[in-house]
């Protein structure tokens, strides 16, 4: 944990992108965290993706739960809305938001005991419900704010600090995603910047339910020998399938690669993600093949890392509920509140 | 690039700018942290060893510090005038609020040790010089042709600027160390001087000869032309007290500079600096232009002397040829004709500064003393010891006219070849610096220097009212810093001496280090070259004068890259590093002088029976 503050004055070439912002704009408070906690890496990451992508702060709603994670949303863009919620309840208050104003983006910002154990019921319908929002799993296979148990994704077999094995089955994020189905899903480290920042900006760009399950090692408590989810364990399994880029217009493949290398995703919004494949069998774009892949390779002891799955064609609850386009807040009374003779209409309806 | 070896004193001396750039290496962040804690004695005392004269110098240096202070390269692009810490101002803040520090002085061992040395001069130069050896037991005799020690301390720097109680204080401490101290006396002979049985001689006379204009009418206007030093000395004595009410000061030096303020507070109403290059290009230091410009002093530019003017036999004007700089393809200049009409300026006075010669009338030439074309001494530039080998040189006398903290740079060095000399050792095997690197964690994120970084900019120096201060040229322009101003001030120190120290084995490469930098100064990544690795770092490194520290190969086989250059030494590197792979070491340096520890143990029998 630090006190200070965080000098404000920066390198003299940091540059401004279109929204007149520099990265350091996009910070918040300075951590409160244990030195070295793999979340702060993730908060970094979200800067560095928010300011490549030149979103303007004050269209970014940040919501999270409980836990070490979920005070993470405090680091940084400190000029974006922000809701921290009762413990893993994060996913209601976030599609009551969605559904109040469509226009932000919506980051849900949660941890393995917030997703996984507490709040597993709200993670799984918020998935099946094809909310528009980036949700993130900070995911250190303990809980750190009560000294280190295990949680409910850490792997079987796997030692706790004081050395005893874990008996107890992981639950998946990533293949629960798949399964409820996630229309943009990753798994990310948070010490490979280069694979996570782009895998965020594809994910903010997503017009639909993003997951992405980002392995955040707990430097104070699993991060020792034994432990699956240390620095040098993800390190040394780490499996990417492909390296990601993300471009926000379309534009020529300017590097040659071997056909079938190169996999282009075109999205809604007229992005584009680029993958190029390191594993030249993985098709990302076949929700069957990824789960059973990802199965697979975690059965071999591997961490299967990169964007596993994404539907070019996203579906939100917005359109299943086909809602007017206009936020609430924009409405006028006579909208958000028709009258008694409409409502008797309404009740007329369903009789 | 191979790993940085940070075992080398001078890896992390260049990162603390002002004292890489410092000729006498003063440990500058040091005594400011120190003033900020109102510890002024300890504070003037780490000067003095260093730099001897800390009064004198905190009104006068040229201060190579400043421009070097990376305060200054930090705030660009951050606030709106980019200026390093006033360095300067803050040692002068030592010597005002000191309290009585006599009983710090070193003590004079009262069996000497057999050993004369004379020092000719009474300048910076020689007093270091007496400064550094009387303490160690050497008998030393300084002569000097005026009443007073100092040099051109006190014969040329004006009163206004520095107060001869300053003088008289600081010159003090070292007479007072048993100094034989020779007044009223000029050595014209260096012959005679080695027969009186000397083991050593220092030479620091100085630069005493002032450069003559030799145009048309300098001869039948000579009674209002002055050369500028001689003029200044004349001021300085009392010789002098008025001059006329219109002065033209020639050249773009400090000693113009000096020239012009003071013809403001003789009578000059109407004052003008005149000189041949562009303003920019000027000698003289930005703030001592600025601070003539203050008292209402024209700087006109571009004007080359042609002719003086006169009217039976009384100077009347001069004229200028107008001119204008023109760079070949090497980027050399040459002033030529603008093609403008000649400029004549009316006068009562001129003053001329365009620069100070050595001169060496009183040295023989069959001495054996080797002088070079341009009539120089031949010196050594690091031990200072001339062709002749108990004869050494420092200050002005040996390389030309530099300024009072080259001077007292020399007579370091020059003291410890002396010292080594005497002791029939190799005066060219020098003794490394003093050197301590210490931690200072005090708790988990906690330092025993003060890591907050100030957005403040620079504070100006309040100055005495412009109207009293050009009524008395004894009056001191600038009133210092006050406690609080100076505390001020003191907290735009980065603390460069607060090293980044990196340990290989420890980091765990979770990018904390890297995501907290508020300047982006770390980066990790796969080794290159050094050209090419630059350009990739988390912001590139374009200063080269600044060194990148490259670790060792870690275990994902990168390599820890930080840039020193922009470096705000806050310390949060090694607050965020779970492993303490980060720590924030003192880096204290202190150039070796005179004494023991510059000698090896066992000299040689060989040079003992030289």
């Amino acid at each position: 944990m630090t006190y200070l503050t965080k000098p404000t004055l920066h390198h003299p070439t940091l540059v401004k992108n279109k929204a007149g912002y520099t990265r350091r704009d996009y910070e918040g408070k300075v951590s409160t965290l244990c030195a070295g906690c793999g979340h702060d890496s993730i908060s970094a990451a979200f800067i560095q993706a928010c300011w490549e992508l030149d979103i303007q702060p004050h269209r970014v709603a940040k919501l999270s739960g409980i836990g070490c994670s979920s005070k993470t949303p405090d680091y940084f863009l400190g000029n974006s809305h922000g809701f921290n919620t009762v413990h893993g309840r994060m996913p209601s208050v976030l599609t009551g938001a969605n559904l109040a104003n469509r226009e932000l983006i919506y980051l849900g910002v949660s941890g393995d005991g917030d997703s996984a154990s507490i709040g597993i019921g709200q993670f799984a319908h918020v998935m099946r419900r094809g909310v528009n929002m980036t949700y993130i799993v900070e995911n250190n296979g303990v809980y750190g704010l009560t000294k280190g148990q295990f949680s409910a994704t850490a792997d079987q077999g796997s030692k706790s600090k004081k050395g005893v094995a874990n008996t107890d089955s992981p639950v998946d994020m990533v293949a629960l995603a798949l399964q409820l189905g996630a229309t943009y899903v990753g798994r990310s480290f948070s010490g490979d910047k280069r694979q996570l920042v782009p895998l965020i900006k594809g994910a903010l760009a997503h017009q639909g339910a993003a997951f992405l399950d980002v392995v955040s090692p707990c430097v104070a408590f699993n991060n020792h020998a034994g432990s699956t989810k240390s620095y040098d364990y993800v390190r040394e399994h780490n499996e990417a399938v492909s390296r990601i880029d993300f471009i926000t217009t379309r534009s020529e493949i300017t590097v040659d690669y071997p056909e079938g290398e190169v996999v282009e995703v075109a999205q809604h919004d007229g992005s584009t993600l680029r993958l190029r494949k390191l594993h030249p069998e993985y098709d990302p774009t076949n929700r069957i093949s990824a789960m059973n892949y990802i199965q697979e390779h975690h059965a071999k002891g591997e961490v299967v890392t990169g964007l596993l799955y994404v539907d070019p064609q996203p579906e939100d609850l917005h359109t299943h509920l086909n809602t007017a386009e206009m936020p609430f807040n924009r409405m006028g009374k006579k909208e958000l509140c028709p009258g008694s003779a409409m409502l008797e209409r309404i009740n007329a309806s369903l009789r | 690039m191979k790993p940085t070896d940070i075992g080398n004193p001078a890896y992390f001396h260049k990162v603390v700018d002002c004292q890489w750039a410092c000729p006498a290496h003063t440990p500058v962040p040091e005594y400011i942290r120190l003033i900020a804690q109102g510890r002024y004695s300890d504070a003037y005392m780490i000067n003095w060893e260093s730099n001897v004269f800390p009064g004198v110098l905190g009104r006068t240096c040229d201060r190579p510090c400043e421009p070097a202070c990376r305060r200054g390269r930090v705030e660009e692009e951050n606030a709106e005038k980019p200026e390093p810490v006033a360095i300067c101002r803050l040692k002068r803040v030592a010597a005002d609020y000191k309290d009585d520090v006599s009983a710090r002085m070193p003590k004079v061992p009262s069996k000497k040790n057999g050993k004369r040395i004379a020092c000719v001069g009474a300048g910076p130069a020689s007093l270091t010089v007496a400064r550094d050896l009387a303490p160690l037991g050497y008998d030393i005799t300084v002569f000097d042709g005026e009443k007073k020690a100092g040099g051109f301390i006190r014969s040329q720097i004006p009163k206004f600027r520095l107060p001869e109680s300053v003088i008289d204080e600081e010159c003090g401490y070292i007479l007072d160390l048993g100094v034989n101290f020779v007044a009223g006396q000029h050595i014209d002979s260096l012959k005679d001087l080695l027969t009186q049985g000397f083991d050593a001689i220092f030479v620091g006379s100085g630069a005493p000869r002032g450069r003559d204009l030799d145009i048309p009418g300098r001869k039948e206007a000579a009674k209002n032309i002055h050369i500028g030093i001689d003029w200044l000395s004349s001021v300085s004595f009392g010789h002098i007290d008025k001059i006329g009410k219109r002065v033209i000061v020639l050249g773009g030096g400090n000693t113009a500079m000096d020239c012009c303020r003071s013809s403001r507070r003789l009578g000059g109403d109407d004052v003008k600096v005149v000189v041949r290059s562009g303003f920019d290009e000027m000698k003289a230091s930005p703030w001592e232009k600025e601070d003539a410009m203050h008292e209402g002093i024209p700087i006109l530019n571009f004007h080359v002397p042609k002719a003086f003017l006169h009217t039976d036999g009384k100077l009347s004007g001069m004229t200028f040829e107008v001119v204008k700089a023109e760079y070949d393809s090497k980027g050399r200049r040459s002033l030529v004709p603008s093609g403008q009409p000649d400029v004549t300026l009316e006068c009562d006075d001129v003053l001329v500064a365009v620069g100070q010669e050595n001169s060496f009338p009183w040295i023989e030439r069959d001495v054996g003393l080797e002088f070079d074309k341009w009539g120089l001494p031949v010196v050594d530039q690091v031990t200072m010891q001339s062709t002749v080998k108990n004869v050494f040189f420092g200050g002005d006398a040996a390389f030309g006219p530099k300024n009072i903290i080259w001077a007292v740079a020399h007579g370091h060095e020059a003291a410890v070849s002396i010292d080594k000399f005497c002791q029939s050792e190799d005066v060219a095997v020098r003794p490394p610096p003093m050197v301590r690197m210490l931690s200072q964690k005090m708790g988990i994120h906690e330092w025993s220097y003060d890591n907050g970084v100030a957005n403040d900019s620079r504070y100006k120096v309040p100055l005495k009212d412009i109207n009293l201060a050009l009524k008395n040229i004894k009056v001191e322009v600038e009133l210092g810093f006050d406690p609080q101003l100076a505390w001020k001030e003191a907290q735009r120190c980065l603390n460069c001496d607060a090293q980044t120290v990196f340990a290989d084995a420890k980091c765990i490469e979770c990018d904390a280090c890297v995501d907290i930098c508020p300047m982006d100064c770390i980066t990790f990544t796969l080794n290159g070259e050094e050209d090419e690795l630059r350009k990739r770092l988390s912001a590139p490194a374009t200063n080269k004068s600044q060194d990148l520290y490259v670790s060792g190969t870690l275990k994902t086989s990168r390599v820890m890259v930080k840039d020193e250059d922009m470096c705000l030494h806050c310390g949060l590197c090694a607050e965020r590093c779970p492993t303490g792979a980060w720590d924030m070491q003192k880096y204290f340096m202190q150039t070796a002088k005179a004494g023991p520890a510059c000698r090896p143990k066992n000299p040689t029998p060989a040079r003992r029976a030289a």
